[in-house]
């Protein structure tokens, strides 16, 4: 081994402690990528094999009733590939020894052969068997939340008749990797469920022989989407078509794209904070290894070294350092990685199999990025190192130069004895060094509270969704449209202490060039219940004649403002086109809104008092005879209870949580301790001979640390308030980033957020100080009366 | 508690009975004291001389409770340093002990002013740093860093620092090996008048033999042991000195 080489490796053995604390931070860097990259690729490429082995369908269709005989013309479309024709009812699901009310999606299987598209895959037992009309196949989450297995049995209400039915087989499907009830905020898997049976038992027990209400396509290689769709819309319209969409719109392929945008975020946000601390750290170090080497520098130049051979010597010094880092990140995101995609497996999207990889690229980019890091953070003192001319580096450097601080010119220096005025004024005389040490020690803190900052923010979510907006105990929607007068049935029933009707009309909004496809929302303008809320979360009553819009919708997806005219194209009944002047604009975090007054949207929708659902107030207590009774009417279809809603959402996103906790704690504590014990290290290293002096001349152990940890312990007390502000800053990236038409996070922290930031801040200042301790009682006094350094 | 120092002249400070001291160097053990007896008295003005290697910084430090002898004793007044911890040790060094060293390690974030405070603000009954640094005369340079400071100053303002707290000793190492001749003699006079006015027991190591005619007692060490000891009989002052 050359002897270069050689002095490389016991330079790294030298410096182990920092090597580690440096390959630490760049670790969390790269796990963070990996971790992100690995999973997104992963969940990319499972969706992609999943969708295509199980023909996921491009273009679904929604409509009230159509004869069989229209598919043809349906599957006549140029463009289309392949089409599939389906019954599709909402059922009221009864399982024994479970009160709370289910809602169910029922959907036909072919009774012959498999299905042409969005076939399922098969967990566990089997598909139906033809002609057995009491055989479903369920979907997996709900039959996992309730523990089913083939053979047992549950009830459903289809159409007002009660049917019992036989489990056969547990499945999962590509239209329904994410699973939640229409109109609800959060998945429930026990509250809500996907069930397939045989076309034949289905349209027996629907009312839908020789008829159907649901159609999906998928699109010939070239075929333009929006030409399929319009030429289904206009087959479809007579027949009470709601407007068919593409995977765009599909609700579970969205929020699986909204999932994978995020980690694509998170794979570049993070990691740069990791490496621009890294790359800082290296440069601390390394320019403090070019000012203690500054003799050998010399002496290898008057040797004949090259600057070239120099200059290479230490950015290799550097790339091991970034290679140590950049491979442990590499396998500690891939082991984050599986978890993360095993916790997404396990809570959110439902896949047959999860094909995890690390793809070969990706390394690749982590080692590309960690070096990029390295050496861009080290270059300034490997380009001072080679500069030194040999004899300028044997000369003894001069003694440091120091100034008063502006502290002490301001005359306050009487009130610091020496050692205090050593820590100022070291301090101050590197001031960029202390800043950017407190920087990186604040994105400790900032990165800790990014960690722990999805607690309070979905407790506030929650908080401003369920008490203060939609506050009734029980939601239920009714099969059509019916006459207000339901709702006196309705307050009659023993246990309601309140009703308030609604009515929902799905509908196209436009503007302009933008469009969103949802529903139009007619609430009660002094209701008790559902109430919409202002910028400032106060509750304001709906204004009649007009359209209030939530401000994502306005601002972000349709680009209105007040007094702006929004047209919208209803997808119900006549599917009427009506101008609708924008009223204001109202703070929803969950979901999108259009809210009318419910009399105005009667109005506009040429109908006497009708209502979709009720908004119910239930007397605690009474709720299961209450479910009961509502199950038995037939009119009623769906009902989504708020508490059980909420509990299962907590019980679903805890893992996560857990997850990202754990993440962020490890993480944060890295890059922690990493800079506190670093800035610690070289602060040692270039006072280690004035503390020394100092110890000779009789200061105590605790005397001279109080000299560097006062030090540190200043910069960290400085770097806490700072550590808020990055948080903050870090909150705020996270806020815009991940804010999408389902949820928009609000900027809310905790004080447990500044805690937890400043706690993580604290525990490396004191371990970092705790190992510095124990070197100060090492520090070799003997040696400093006789070396000049 | 020490006592501080005794008004009688003859009684001895530092008394050292059989000192040896052993450094293990790896395999090789090292040999730096080989037996040292010495008794060391108020006022008088020691000069260590013999070639590096010989045991005299070791011996300098044993007595300056730096280090611990490998065997033998030694005290300090009616006190024994040998076997005492590192917070006695600490103690002594700081209430009765003043070091000078070689490359004058200064703290270069405090002034000179504020070097020798760094010692009096933990001394017993220090000396205003003011009137140290007069002393040695830089009465004029009080504010200055040391990176504003010539070598010489520098250790002038290192003796004003060790002399400041009115030790009992003044141990010097080498005050001279960074210094040119001139310097080192202007140094040599700021030591010379410490010991002189303030009757501060002084210490002082150097391969110079030149400067040994300025002592009171020469101890010439080599091989880890006393290889001579003479009384000057006619001291020289230090200007007179040179090398």
């Amino acid at each position: 081994m050359r002897a270069l080489d050689l002095k490389l490796l016991r330079d790294l053995w030298h410096l182990r402690g920092q090597v580690l604390a440096i390959a630490a931070v760049i670790m969390g860097g790269v796990a963070t990528m990996v971790m992100s990259l690995s999973t997104y690729d992963s969940l990319v490429s499972t969706r992609d094999r999943f969708y295509s082995e199980y023909r996921f369908a491009d273009v679904f269709a929604v409509l009230k009733r159509a004869p069989e005989p229209l598919a043809e013309r349906l599957a006549a479309i140029p463009g289309v590939e392949r089409m599939e024709t389906r019954v599709r009812a909402g059922v009221k699901l009864e399982v024994a020894g479970f009160s709370d009310p289910i809602t169910g999606q029922l959907l036909s299987l072919p009774d012959v052969g498999e299905a042409r598209l969005n076939r399922l895959h098969i967990k566990r037992g089997r598909l139906v068997q033809p002609w057995h009309a009491d055989e479903v196949v369920l979907s997996d989450t709900f039959a996992d939340a309730h523990g089913f297995q083939p053979g047992d049995t549950l009830a459903a209400i289809i159409h007002g008749k009660r049917k019992r039915l036989v489990v056969v087989g547990v499945a999962v499907s590509p239209e329904y990797v994410y699973q939640i009830a229409p109109g609800s905020m959060f998945p429930d898997f026990r509250r809500y469920g996907v069930l397939w049976m045989g076309r034949s038992a289905l349209a027996a027990a629907y009312d839908m022989d020789g008829a159907f209400n649901h159609a999906s396509l998928t699109l010939a290689r070239g075929a333009n989407l929006q030409d399929v769709i319009d030429r289904v819309d206009a087959i479809l319209a007579p027949y009470g078509g709601t407007g068919a969409y593409g995977r765009r719109h599909q609700f579970s392929n969205r929020f699986l794209t909204e999932e994978l945008k995020q980690l694509r975020t998170m794979a570049t946000v993070f990691p740069a904070i990791f490496l621009g601390v890294a790359a800082f750290l290296l440069n601390i170090v390394l320019s403090r290894l070019v000012a203690l080497q500054r003799e050998q520098i010399a002496i290898l130049k008057a040797f004949g070294y090259s600057y070239a051979a120099i200059g290479w010597h230490y950015v290799k010094l550097v790339l091991v350092m970034a290679a140590i880092g950049v491979a442990a990140g590499v396998a500690l995101g891939a082991w984050f990685g599986q978890g993360l995609a095993h916790v997404y497996r396990e809570t959110t999207f439902r896949f047959p199999y999860l094909d995890y990889e690390l793809d070969a690229g990706v390394i690749a980019i982590a080692f590309a990025v960690g070096a990029l890091a390295a050496v861009s953070g080290t270059l300034l003192s490997v380009v001072r190192a080679v500069r030194l001319s040999p004899a300028e580096g044997m000369r003894a450097e001069m003694p440091e130069i120091y100034r008063t601080t502006l502290v002490e010119r301001m005359g306050l220096a009487r009130w610091f004895a020496a050692p205090s005025r050593m820590i100022v004024r070291h301090i101050q005389r590197r001031p960029l060094k202390s800043l950017l040490t407190v920087f990186g020690i604040a994105c400790a803190c900032g990165l800790m509270m990014v960690g722990n900052y999805q607690r309070g923010a979905i407790d506030f979510m929650v908080d401003v969704q369920f008490r203060q907006a939609a506050r009734e105990d029980l939601a239920l929607s009714f099969i059509e449209p019916t006459s207000g007068r339901a709702l006196h049935e309705l307050a009659a029933l023993p246990g309601v202490d309140h009703v308030e009707g609604f009515r929902d009309v799905p509908a196209i909004l436009r503007f302009g060039q933008y469009h969103h496809r949802g529903s139009v929302f007619g609430i009660q303008p002094e209701g008790e219940l559902h109430r919409s809320l202002d910028r400032m979360l106060r509750p304001v009553a709906v204004p009649p004649g007009g359209v209030v819009l939530t401000d994502h919708l306005a601002n972000e997806i349709l680009h209105v403002k007040p007094g702006d005219l929004l047209t919208v194209e209803v997808l119900e009944g006549s599917r009427p086109v009506r101008q609708v002047p924008v009223l204001g604009i109202t703070r929803q975090y969950l979901g999108v809104s259009a809210y009318m007054q419910q009399d105005s949207l009667n109005t506009l929708m040429r109908e006497g008092a009708t209502v979709s659902g009720a908004y119910l107030a239930v007397e605690p207590g009474t709720e299961r005879e209450l479910y009961a009774r509502l199950n038995d009417r037939p009119r009623v279809l769906g009902m989504v209870a708020n508490k059980a809603a909420i509990q299962s959402f907590y019980a679903t996103i805890g893992e996560f949580i857990l997850f990202y906790n754990f993440v962020a704690t490890l993480l944060a504590g890295a890059i922690g301790f990493g800079v506190v014990y670093n800035a610690a290290r070289i602060s040692l290293s270039e006072r280690g001979r004035e503390l020394a002096s100092l110890r000779v001349l009789g200061f105590t152990h605790g005397e001279i640390a109080y000299i560097l940890l006062g030090e540190l312990a200043l910069l960290t007390l400085a770097a806490i308030p700072v550590g808020f502000a990055v948080g903050v800053a870090l909150v705020g990236i996270l806020v815009v980033a991940f804010q999408s038409e389902l949820y928009r996070l609000p900027l809310i922290l905790t004080p447990e957020n500044y805690a937890m930031g400043a706690s993580v801040v604290i525990v490396s200042a004191l371990l970092s100080g705790l190992l510095l301790w124990r070197r100060l009682g090492r520090l070799d006094l003997v040696a400093v009366l006789k070396t000049r350094e | 508690m020490i006592p501080r120092m005794p008004a009688d002249a003859s009684q001895p400070v530092f008394v050292a009975r059989g000192l040896t001291k052993v450094y293990q160097m790896g395999e090789v053990a090292v040999h730096a004291l080989r037996g040292i007896d010495l008794t060391l008295y108020r006022g008088e003005m020691v000069v260590l001389l013999g070639p590096s290697g010989s045991g005299k910084s070791t011996l300098l430090n044993i007595l300056g409770g730096l280090d611990a002898p490998s065997g033998g004793e030694v005290r300090y007044l009616d006190h024994v340093l040998t076997g005492a911890s590192d917070a006695a040790l600490t103690r002594f060094r700081r209430e009765h002990v003043g070091f000078v060293f070689q490359f004058y390690n200064l703290i270069p974030s405090l002034t000179a002013r504020e070097n020798v405070a760094a010692v009096t603000e933990i001394a017993k009954s220090p000396m205003r740093p003011e009137d140290a640094l007069t002393l040695v005369g830089l009465g004029n340079r009080l504010d200055h860093f040391p990176a504003q400071l010539s070598g010489g100053e520098q250790q002038r303002v290192a003796i004003a620092r060790a002399v400041a707290k009115n030790p009992a000793v003044l141990l010097c190492d080498e005050p001279t090996g960074a210094l040119d001749s001139h310097t080192g003699v202007v140094v040599l006079e700021v030591l010379e008048k410490v010991n002189r006015e303030l009757g501060t027991l002084t210490v002082l190591i150097t391969h110079n033999a030149g400067i040994a005619d300025m002592a009171d007692r020469v101890i010439r060490m080599s091989d880890g042991r006393i290889a001579e000891e003479r009384h000057n009989v006619q001291k020289r002052a230090a200007h007179e000195l040179s090398w």
